[in-house]
């Protein structure tokens, strides 16, 4: 318990954009038309890729002769950059095609 | 010094970002939205590897994560440009899986640095891996599962009692979790690989008996779980750009899901837990005595669309299967140029997820103005001559107007049966996804022609040609 409210003290500014980023996010998304649901998605699931910089950290740490840490931490370099690439191209591809054409 | 430039990337990060969502949001400025985040994330990820320190030290490996980024990039951008559009929801679901799986790994790597000394962190360090752990796999085994549903590899599949086996498994995970925060010792290890592989259990039987109809939903689901796994990794790096990224995903992509749900005029709760009566809707209308459908030929379609003045098309999901988009544009334009005046009527559920059938529609040049939302539709139908539906079964199904008992009680529809003549292009009378029958078929007004969309197409459009 004494631990956990320590944990709240030391990282209150973390808790305070946690809830605010809460908020943000409904009111972003609020009034969005059906038609850009899809690409609504395909974009926030691209945002979310931002978990590679948790697998870049983990794999610039990694000790050279810690072979698990360092296979493990670059197939997640791997897996999060496809998120990340393939997310952004996927809905730009989509969006591309909402632009008028003459 | 670095560390402030460093900072200011990840504030540049998650502003780009929230603006990044917001232009999203709206048709003329979501193409340049998706590119300021994309931007913004670059930022973030160069900063990392070239300015992060921890204790005075930087990051190392540099060959490492350079072929990570390198191998990734260059399958990402393969797969997203080869993809056909038709295909896209699973490749969203395929990218999230992905992303779930790295918050996974994080928790692993990290995991095994800390487990040799249990006592050196607190116990909300290891909550967090945990956390990052559980939602991370349930993310990725549950986007896999998706995925393959999508596809077609594999089918809806329930078991009696699967909803409270889910239960008692998503328990079993929670309560080894909490004995292993309680009591971290290096001799209980095996707990946080346990749970790892109890993880990926859940995710798969959470998704496997949920109905392929609502795959869209559960993606986006799954979507801002990963939005969360990110988060977690946020706090364990006291990372602000990935707690902000995360969050924010995680709070939209729950909106959206929730969005997602009303279009259907469904409770989410329903959505997951509904699945497990599915077996039992087909006998729903069957009981009821129908009446006889009637069959349009080809020809008779063709005269009746080209002396039309207004001909509204409805596309659905059988549309966006046979890959009609192109032909569909093609009939459009053939009956214009014979004076008919062509649009489009899109539900906002049509197609494969929501919006679904806009984009496909745009990758056939369909232009914008054309596609009527479905309030502005409705008020159109009373004075079309003819409408055509391209494989939409549940969203013109006037049971859900009608029909208290009807599974889609309640969810909007196009009323299509207030114009003067309706002709159904479907595969056979097999009822569509939610397994109901379909009263408008057997209408006076509704004439059905059978045969794949393409197919059907075509020989309308070569059929128009010679009139």
């Amino acid at each position: 318990m004494e631990q956990l409210l320590n944990w709240f003290t030391i990282h209150q500014q973390m808790i305070y954009i946690v809830i605010l980023s809460i908020f943000l996010g409904i009111e972003v998304i609020g009034r969005v038309p059906s038609v850009l649901h899809t690409p609504l998605m395909s974009g926030a699931n691209a945002i979310h890729g931002v978990v590679i910089i948790g697998a870049i950290i983990v794999m610039g740490k990694a000790e050279h002769d810690n072979y698990v840490a360092l296979l493990v931490g670059f197939l997640a370099v791997v897996l999060g950059t496809l998120n990340v690439v393939g997310g952004f191209v996927v809905t730009d591809r989509m969006l591309e095609m909402f632009k008028r054409k003459k | 010094m670095e560390i402030s430039i460093l900072t200011i990337c990840y504030l540049i990060g998650s502003v780009t970002f929230i603006i990044g969502l917001k232009m999203l949001s709206h048709p003329e400025t979501a193409r340049k939205g998706n590119l300021i985040a994309a931007a913004g994330m670059g930022i973030a990820i160069f900063g990392t590897i070239f300015l992060y320190q921890e204790e005075g030290i930087k990051l190392g490996n540099y060959a490492w994560i350079f072929t990570g980024l390198a191998i990734g990039s260059l399958a990402g951008t393969l797969a997203a440009k080869k993809v056909k559009m038709t295909a896209m929801p699973e490749m969203v679901s395929l990218f999230n899986g992905m992303g779930g799986a790295c918050a996974a790994l994080i928790s692993v790597v990290e995991f095994g640095h800390i487990s040799h000394d249990p006592g050196s962190v607190d116990s909300v360090t290891f909550l967090i891996i945990f956390a990052g752990l559980i939602i991370g796999a349930i993310s990725f085994a549950g986007s896999m599962v998706a995925w393959a549903k999508l596809n077609g590899r594999i089918k809806d599949y329930a078991f009696n009692g699967q909803h409270v086996f889910n239960l008692l498994l998503f328990a079993l995970i929670i309560l080894a979790s909490a004995w292993y925060i309680f009591n971290p010792q290096a001799g209980l290890n095996f707990i946080f690989y346990t749970v790892f592989a109890l993880s990926l259990l859940y995710g798969i039987f959470f998704v496997l008996p949920i109905g392929g109809a609502d795959m869209p939903v559960v993606i986006s689901l799954l979507n801002s779980f990963t939005g969360v796994a990110a988060a977690c990794g946020g706090f364990l790096y006291n990372n602000p750009v990935m707690l902000t990224g995360g969050i924010l995903v995680g709070s939209a992509g729950t909106i959206l899901t929730i969005l997602m749900c009303k279009a259907m005029n469904r409770p989410l709760s329903n959505v997951l837990i509904g699945s497990f009566g599915g077996n039992h809707k087909g006998t729903a209308g069957e009981s009821k005595d129908q009446g006889n459908f009637k069959e349009i030929s080809i020809n008779d379609t063709a005269v009746v669309m080209s002396y039309a003045q207004k001909v509204i098309i409805v596309p659905g999901y059988g549309l966006a299967v046979a890959q009609a988009q192109h032909v569909c544009h093609e009939l459009e334009k053939v009956l214009a140029d014979r004076g008919v005046e062509v649009t489009y009527a899109i539900h906002p559920v049509a197609g494969r997820m929501p919006g679904h059938m806009n984009v496909l529609l745009a990758e056939a040049d369909v232009d914008y103005d054309k596609l009527q939302e479905m309030e502005q539709a409705n008020e159109q139908f009373a004075s079309t001559d003819v409408v055509l539906i391209l494989g939409a079964n549940d969203v013109v199904n006037p049971a859900a107007k009608t029909d208290p008992s009807s599974p889609i009680y309640g969810m909007p529809i196009l009323d299509v049966e207030l114009a003067k003549l309706v002709v159904v292009n479907k595969r056979s009378m097999k009822p569509g996804y939610a397994g109901i029958e379909n009263e408008l078929f057997f209408q006076p007004k509704t004439s059905m022609l059978f045969g794949d969309a393409k197919d059907v197409l075509q020989k309308l459009v070569a059929e128009i040609k010679t009139l």
